[in-house]
């Protein structure tokens, strides 16, 4: 694996081999020396042209903890503020000879862009561009319902996944997939890459994907995708039961005004498609509750679901480092070809 | 290609049983052993060592565990990306144990190179002892082992195969020549 720009760049034998490596990864995690000298004398680039907290600091993290040696990058204090263009930076960044590089931009396919290009040997990670694909998080999701979802006794076990054993745990789902499950994905489809990379990798994986959304943030063409669609987030809920539900960030940075003309008002947004207490009891017993963060509580989750015990949003960033870990591994060691 | 068997399977018995009473004699008894088995035939090796053991010495807890080198390997940029194997360490740790690495062939060492790396992340035992079933020479870095199923002196371009019950239905040894 050279690069990973989509989630659709995984084959089902793939994915599963990433969520394996990925769990061996976070087995290590709990030592009291989590550096590995994997990737020794290897430079990884975050070249960030978007904000972000927890991706470029779990890229962080996951490349130091596999002792690469990592430079962080952002177009603000830099030459991008003076008008780079991005084909200059990446030939700068490839003329110091780095090994790997990390993209967030919010051009769709601006991480494809730097990868079939010239411009650089190094190996290119999608880490979000545009309103396309965000593969790590997808993978970091799969690995969490995995977890969840498919560990011994199936769904409804007493939430092995919990606690100390939770390592142990995570090796026992090994070499599974999502066959049977149900993922649902409720809020702003539209603008979101991680419903996009969630319902290609998900599908992959063979779970069944249904999108929930006001049909204004449902994208042209959502007819034709592996996932099916509701309007209706309660008809949704009783019609197919989730296993997982992800609840979206409304985003509104990507929007005009407060609703942006996607819907009437937060309010109405969130009491049509928003996990309030009287949703979060509906759920099947086994059920959980993701969100790729940041939350904005109050409009697409409250903070009672937030906080709830079936919400798994803190173990999805620990799952995170562990699969961004595993990434950077397959990605940066092999002979090259 | 011509297959030589050099050890069947009472063979490999007789070094394991051999190699437990070895173990035993050196250690002063089963106090402090950990045994460790190198993925992925060093496993189940390590798992009849540890049995073994435990027949002779009914009072021992049969620590037993299975050690991953693969992300100390240095040679993870020239060969094809390996999978990451499973680490378990018993539930005591290695923590001034007398650890007993197993693995199926010694040969250029680094593997064991990448195996002291591993255990040094994970704690300091008292001692780490190297238990293989086939030693075929060729060292290329200053490692030997404790415990030796059966020295075979093999020609570089010769191939050794460790066949296993547990993954391959049968136990035996081969060598298999490039050219005869």
């Amino acid at each position: 694996m050279k690069h990973l720009l989509s989630a659709t760049d995984l084959t089902h034998d793939e994915a599963v081999r990433v969520l394996d490596v990925a769990e061996e990864m976070a087995a290590t995690q709990s030592r009291e020396i989590k550096k590995l000298p994997t990737l020794r004398g290897k430079t990884v680039v975050n070249l960030f042209f978007e904000d972000s907290t927890r991706t470029r600091i779990s890229f962080e993290t996951a490349a130091k903890r596999l002792s690469a040696d990592v430079i962080n990058f952002s177009p603000r204090g830099s030459s991008v503020s003076k008008g780079e263009s991005l084909k200059d930076t990446v030939l700068t960044l490839g003329a110091m000879h780095t090994d790997a590089i990390v993209v967030r931009h919010p051009a769709s396919g601006a991480s494809a862009r730097i990868a079939h290009s010239t411009w650089t040997g190094a190996s290119v990670i999608n880490a979000g561009d545009g309103t396309h694909q965000h593969p790590t998080q997808s993978l970091l999701d799969a690995m969490t319902i995995r977890r969840h979802l498919k560990a011994p006794g199936g769904p409804g076990a007493d939430s092995p996944g919990k606690g100390g054993g939770a390592a142990r745990v995570g090796q026992e789902v090994s070499g599974q997939d999502l066959s049977g499950l149900n993922v649902m994905i409720v809020g702003d489809v539209l603008h979101s890459r991680v419903a996009r990379s969630g319902v290609d990798l998900f599908s992959t994986l063979g779970a069944q994907v249904t999108l929930v959304a006001p049909a204004t943030l449902l994208p042209v063409g959502v007819e034709t995708w592996s996932s099916r669609f509701f309007y209706d987030l309660d008809q949704a809920l009783t019609e197919v039961p989730p296993d997982a539900l992800m609840m979206l960030r409304v985003q509104r940075e990507r929007m005009s005004g407060a609703g942006g003309g996607f819907f009437p008002s937060p309010q109405e947004y969130s009491r049509e498609y928003g996990l309030d207490a009287r949703r979060l009891a509906g759920l099947p017993p086994h059920a959980i509750v993701m969100h790729p963060g940041p939350m904005n509580r109050g409009l697409e989750i409250t903070s009672e679901a937030a906080d709830s015990a079936r919400s798994v949003v803190v173990e999805q960033v620990a799952n995170g480092v562990a699969v961004r870990m595993a990434v950077l591994y397959l990605t940066l060691t092999g002979a090259k070809e | 290609m011509a297959a030589t068997e050099v050890l069947d399977g009472p063979d490999v018995a007789r070094a394991i049983q051999r190699i437990a009473h070895e173990v035993l004699e050196k250690n002063h008894g089963p106090e402090g052993l950990v045994i460790l088995g190198i993925p992925t035939r060093g496993v189940p090796l390590a798992a009849r060592l540890a049995s073994a053991i435990g027949r002779i010495e009914p009072g021992w807890d049969q620590a037993l565990g299975q050690l991953d080198v693969t992300m100390y390997r240095d040679d993870l940029s020239r060969a094809p990306t390996r999978a990451v194997e499973r680490t378990a360490l018993p539930p005591a740790g290695i923590e001034g144990a007398t650890v007993v690495l197993v693995d199926d062939v010694l040969y250029s060492g680094r593997t064991i190179r990448a195996a002291l790396d591993a255990l040094a992340d994970l704690g300091r035992p008292k001692a780490v002892r190297l238990a293989v079933l086939v030693d075929r020479g060729h060292r290329e870095l200053p490692i030997r082992a404790d415990y030796v199923g059966k020295n075979l002196p093999t020609a570089l371009a010769e191939r050794v195969r460790v066949l296993l019950a547990e993954p391959d239905g049968r136990d035996a040894v081969l060598i298999e020549g490039a050219f005869q």
